[in-house]
């Protein structure tokens, strides 16, 4: 149980580093994509199966066509897709800055005690004693998520697909072409 | 040491979250910024999953509901960071962080 998390954090670690240090942005894409594919898998090791398939479906289908689309449409030439190196004092202090901040959160999180976290029904374990206490997995069904969603999260459902409406629009108002004087502009 | 699965992946989230902040500081490429901070969110959803999984019994999809929305927002916001990506492009001719420096097109 624990050794399929530490391997699927492994992979998605793994990828998503090498993807960010890549100079080849088409690379960078789909190792990100693999990322992405790692998030998901760990949806599905801690039971939420409905999520890990919109995960899929959201960032592994479409947000990767439209990075992958974005990359190829701001490219000078056919092969402009291996960009120049960055400042290595900038890539420095942001690896210090990463691993400052990592460092506050492991430590934060190494020195709380969770076990009081732990469900009511349950007595948490003395620390120390390598055994988990176990925790029955809650369940959401796709139909309790459905029922959930068409009553008491009702509201922000509304909300939530005017949003997306309005993001979208002002997506295509903000990429598409304006008029005739800046076609005569671009080369 | 064995640790207890729920600091496991908070540990794992925030190595995500780290690594996304080092991918939208480091580099100079805008798709690339854009995309350390899609991990970033990433990362947070991540929480809430482990929350959800392991926290306190509350009503059973809640964590579920909070990362469904979630997700929605971030499609949202990766479309029009790229379609801003595609205008600066189309201003500038290059879409390195430095020389976006003006907003007069």
């Amino acid at each position: 149980m624990t050794a399929a998390l530490v391997l699927i954090a492994v992979f998605t670690l793994a990828t998503a580093a090498v993807a960010l240090s890549l100079r080849n942005l088409i690379h960078s894409a789909l190792l990100l994509i693999a990322s992405w594919f790692g998030i998901a898998a760990f949806y599905l090791w801690a039971g939420a199966e409905f999520v890990a398939f919109a995960q899929v479906l959201v960032y592994v289908g479409a947000v990767s066509m439209v990075v992958l689309f974005a990359v190829l449409l701001t490219r000078r030439s056919r092969a402009d897709t291996v960009i120049a190196p960055d400042s290595v004092a900038r890539a420095i202090s942001a690896v210090i800055t990463g691993i400052a901040v990592f460092g506050v959160l492991g430590a934060a999180i190494l020195n709380t005690s969770f076990a009081r976290l732990s469900p009511a029904g349950v007595p948490p374990l003395p620390s120390g004693t390598g055994v988990s206490p176990v925790i029955s997995a809650p369940t959401a069904t796709v139909r309790d998520i459905g029922m959930q969603l068409m009553s008491t999260h009702a509201a922000a459902l509304l909300i939530i697909g005017i949003l997306l409406t309005v993001a979208l629009l002002g997506a295509v108002v903000l990429a598409a072409q304006d008029g005739p004087e800046s076609k005569q502009e671009s080369p | 040491m064995s640790l207890d699965p729920l600091p496991l992946c908070l540990l794992f989230s925030s190595a995500l979250f780290c690594l996304g902040l080092i991918g939208a500081l480091a580099r100079s490429n805008t798709i690339l910024v854009l995309l350390g901070i899609e991990l970033m969110l990433n990362a947070a959803n991540l929480n809430f999953i482990a929350f959800w999984r392991y926290g306190p019994v509350t009503s059973p999809a809640t964590g579920v509901m909070f990362v469904i929305f979630s997700i929605a927002v971030a499609a949202a916001e990766a479309a029009v960071g790229l379609a801003l990506i595609i205008a600066v492009y189309r201003h500038q001719k290059n879409i390195r962080l430095q020389e976006a420096n003006r907003l007069k097109g």
